[in-house]
């Protein structure tokens, strides 16, 4: 889209442009949305849990204005090719960023409740998966800002390494739970927030694979790479 | 995304892997062969290599003066009428050269017709007008014409219009119907190909709908190919498209794939507007 | 034009300075007036001489009209004598004069205008019958003379008929042409487009399409024609007897009118006025029925 000769009309290079920017914003705030949550967990940081939570109507205020104008775009521009791709691309795209920006602020709301736990064992592997999320996310609005599908094509192989974490996470927290009921409340809400951290990679990739459509008219050819066994994860307490 | 659930009979919407046609690959029924067009000493066609599939919408789009229109009339060596215009090439229909001089061009134009894009009523009833074309190459009872006359109209949705006033003068029908008049004229010779320059360009947007309808259910018997410089339009019925530029073709693919994602850089910038 | 050099770069918006359009527009209104002024007094000045002219043959000449002009033939003076022997000889060889000159302007005027387009061959023909279109007809008479008269050895009615032939054949060439011409492209390429060989769309399309001008043209011809006197001259030479013999000089009335109008006689010369008066009344009646073909049939 950057680099493409111009419309002869050149208001509908200058609808384009809005249109990628308000995505642009909204991604930034999602974006921040996650950072925040990250540190509302673990820095049991209220303030910045509270103020994740706030960002949230932003985001869903711009998911519906970028809705109605790609509607509009589509009614009166009658798009074609690389300009239809795009187009429809920030619909779904807005979407996924709208679910991404919710699971942030679900994050931030658990992270109220965990706050009130002391907890004996680490965190670091949720504190490694945020941090892998966060980079995921940063990389994917990147893409999206410059409609780079190599970036996109990164982000959408990383998706591995995150669903590998949340898998060993998963072991981790039932085995705690098996040792000691008293771990099961803070164990549980722990789960729910990798599995919302996961979540967001999976959406995260999605955009990927949106961006890489709407730029190369291609379908990311392989089968999305599924790390996450979680579903078939059988473990026995020790005899 | 592999094969869809839901999948609508002859639709050209398709498989999305698949090529946008309704049976895999047609045969051709025109095969164009490294065609070169000249005006003089003007080249207006350069190479032409292109398969108009059987009984199939074939589109042909691009900016003007990019030879669309010129091609279309090699097809029917309409370009005979005028001296210093010259083909080269081959283009073969049933194992025959068109352009080979030694071709029956009656004959020809029996199995190929052409509609214009100016409606062009005969001076004349319009029973007459669709019996001129049968008469020319057929020679039928009155009761048989009667009958050519009215599946004529009929198939070219203007029988319930006209069936009161078929001694009536074709130069009183509205713009729209003189265009399905004339569509009619073609078909009553029954050719196998239909050729249509931009037929509808001259017409208002519910007569071009109505034209449209009407090349969708044609297609079931004859091989239609429509220059039209309208991008939506050849959008809307084509199962292929050609996308021409400066005498040249620079690509042909299945429409959906042709308005989605072309592979060529020209095809992209025309058809989003673009300069460059 | 208004001064701001920096202003004119820019796209120019509404003109805000009226007062000099308003001035120009008051020229232009009085240059309109007088143009108009002169054209009226023109007008009028035509229409009267035109008046005075039908005037002064219906006086003179419907003072003259009765019974006997079209019953007696031409007598001596004195005998009342009539037109009748020059009526019909008139309508006689103005039809065989048209039947032998159309369908020949026919043919060259399809000619010149579907087979001939830009040869050269075309292009001689058409300044030919251009020339012809304006020949005085006293030269055609004299041809005549020297390819018919001369070697049959006597004048004849077929000669007069063949003279006013020639005089027909440019006009409805003319018409033909430019009528057929006239029909668009479009049109003949959808009926060749359906397997019509060149002449069957010349016949069965063109034809009808121009057949109004076309008339029209053939009407012109027989007005222009009817009125003849040069040509038959030296060709069919009138006759003051009764004869329909086509082999025999013919009566015709441009002839006699020229005959009596010169003459001494009284009753001659009101005759003459009486034929003058039939003349113009019937190539009056041929241009408006030639106006009226062209209305009726849309």
């Amino acid at each position: 889209m950057s680099d493409a000769p111009q419309h002869f009309v050149k208001s509908y290079d200058q609808e384009l442009k809005r249109l990628r920017n308000m995505m642009i914003e909204m991604g930034g705030i999602v974006e921040n949305q996650m950072k925040l949550a990250s540190d509302a967990i673990l820095q049991r940081d209220a303030a910045a849990a509270a103020r994740t939570v706030e960002e949230d109507p932003k985001v869903d205020a711009l998911e519906r204005d970028i809705e109605q104008f790609v509607i509009r775009l589509l009614a009166l521009r009658q798009p074609m090719a690389v300009d239809l791709r795009h187009i429809v691309a920030a619909l779904k795209i807005t979407g996924d960023l709208e679910r991404i920006g919710d699971y942030a602020a679900n994050v931030a709301k658990r992270s109220i409740v965990l706050a009130q736990f002391s907890l004996p064992y680490s965190l670091s592997g949720l504190a490694h998966m945020a941090q892998l999320v966060q980079e995921q996310l940063k990389l994917i609005i990147d893409a999206l800002g410059a409609s780079d599908p190599d970036k996109a094509v990164e982000v959408w192989r990383s998706d591995l390494v995150v669903d590998d974490i949340y898998n060993a996470l998963f072991r981790e927290l039932i085995t705690y739970m098996m040792e000691d009921p008293r771990n099961i409340t803070p164990c549980t809400h722990l789960l729910f927030i990798a599995k919302n951290l996961e979540r967001i990679g999976d959406h995260a990739t999605n955009i990927a694979e949106t961006i890489y459509y709407a730029v190369k008219g291609e379908v990311l050819a392989d089968a999305r790479p599924k790390g996450d066994t979680s579903a078939f994860a059988v473990i026995r307490p020790k005899e | 995304m592999s094969a869809s659930a839901t999948s609508i009979p002859n639709s050209r919407l398709g498989n999305l892997d698949e090529p946008a046609t309704g049976d895999a690959a047609r045969a051709a029924r025109i095969a164009i062969r490294d065609l070169n067009f000249y005006y003089g000493t003007n080249q207006a066609l350069r190479g032409i290599t292109l398969d108009l599939p059987d009984r199939q919408v074939t589109g042909m789009i691009g900016p003007s003066g990019c030879g669309k229109s010129t091609l279309l009339r090699v097809l029917n060596r309409m370009y005979d009428l005028y001296p210093g215009q010259r083909a080269t090439g081959e283009v073969m229909m049933d194992g025959e050269n068109i352009i080979d001089p030694g071709i029956d061009l009656n004959a020809l134009r029996a199995r190929i017709g052409m509609v214009f894009q100016k409606p062009t009523p005969f001076p004349m009833s319009i029973y007459d007008n669709i019996a001129f074309g049968v008469k020319l190459h057929e020679k039928l009872s009155k009761s048989e014409m009667d009958d050519r006359v009215e599946w004529t109209l009929t198939r070219a949705a203007l029988w319930t219009e006209v069936k009161d006033r078929l001694g009536a003068s074709a130069i009183g029908l509205s713009g729209g119907q003189q265009q399905r008049l004339c569509i009619a004229r073609t078909i009553a010779v029954r050719p196998e190909v239909i050729l249509l320059d931009e037929p509808t360009s001259a017409l208002d947007p519910i007569s071009t709908f109505k034209i449209e309808e009407l090349i969708d259910e044609l297609k079931d018997d004859f091989t239609i190919v429509i220059v039209t410089h309208n991008m939506q339009q050849a959008a809307r019925c084509a199962d292929q498209v050609a996308f021409f530029y400066l005498g040249e073709m620079v690509e042909v693919a299945p429409a959906g794939q042709l308005f989605t994602a072309p592979r060529e850089k020209r095809t992209q910038d025309y058809v989003t507007g673009r300069f460059g | 034009m208004s001064g701001h050099a920096a202003a004119s770069m820019a796209m120019p918006g509404p003109a805000r300075n009226l007062a000099v359009s308003r001035a120009l527009g008051r020229r232009r209104q009085r240059v309109s007036l007088l143009v108009k002024g002169l054209s009226v007094a023109a007008t009028v000045i035509a229409l009267l001489l035109l008046a005075s002219i039908l005037f002064t043959l219906l006086w003179r000449g419907g003072t003259g009209l009765s019974v006997a002009v079209f019953t007696e033939m031409t007598r001596a003076p004195g005998s009342n004598g009539g037109l009748l022997n020059a009526i019909v000889g008139s309508l006689i060889q103005t039809a065989l004069g048209t039947l032998i000159g159309t369908p020949i302007g026919l043919m060259v005027g399809t000619y010149l205008a579907e087979y001939g387009r830009g040869s050269p061959v075309a292009g001689a023909v058409r300044f030919v019958a251009d020339i012809l279109l304006s020949a005085p007809s006293i030269l055609i008479g004299l041809f005549i003379y020297e390819l018919v008269v001369e070697p049959w050895g006597g004048f004849s009615a077929i000669a007069g008929s063949l003279a006013l032939a020639v005089i027909v054949i440019p006009i409805v060439v003319r018409t033909t042409e430019d009528m057929l011409r006239l029909i668009p492209a479009t049109l003949r390429e959808a009926v060749m487009a359906l397997g019509a060989p060149k002449w069957k769309m010349i016949v069965l399309v063109c034809y009808r399409a121009a057949r109004q001008g076309i008339a029209t043209g053939i009407l012109l011809a027989i007005a222009r024609v009817a009125g003849e006197t040069a040509p038959l001259l030296f060709t069919s030479l009138g006759n003051l007897n009764w004869s329909v013999s086509l082999t025999k000089p013919m009566a015709s009335l441009p002839l006699t009118i020229y005959q009596y109008a010169g003459s001494a006689f009284d009753d001659w010369v009101q005759l003459a006025w009486v034929g003058a008066l039939l003349i113009t009344i019937g190539v009056l009646a041929i241009n408006i029925s030639a106006r009226l073909l062209l209305r009726v049939e849309k």
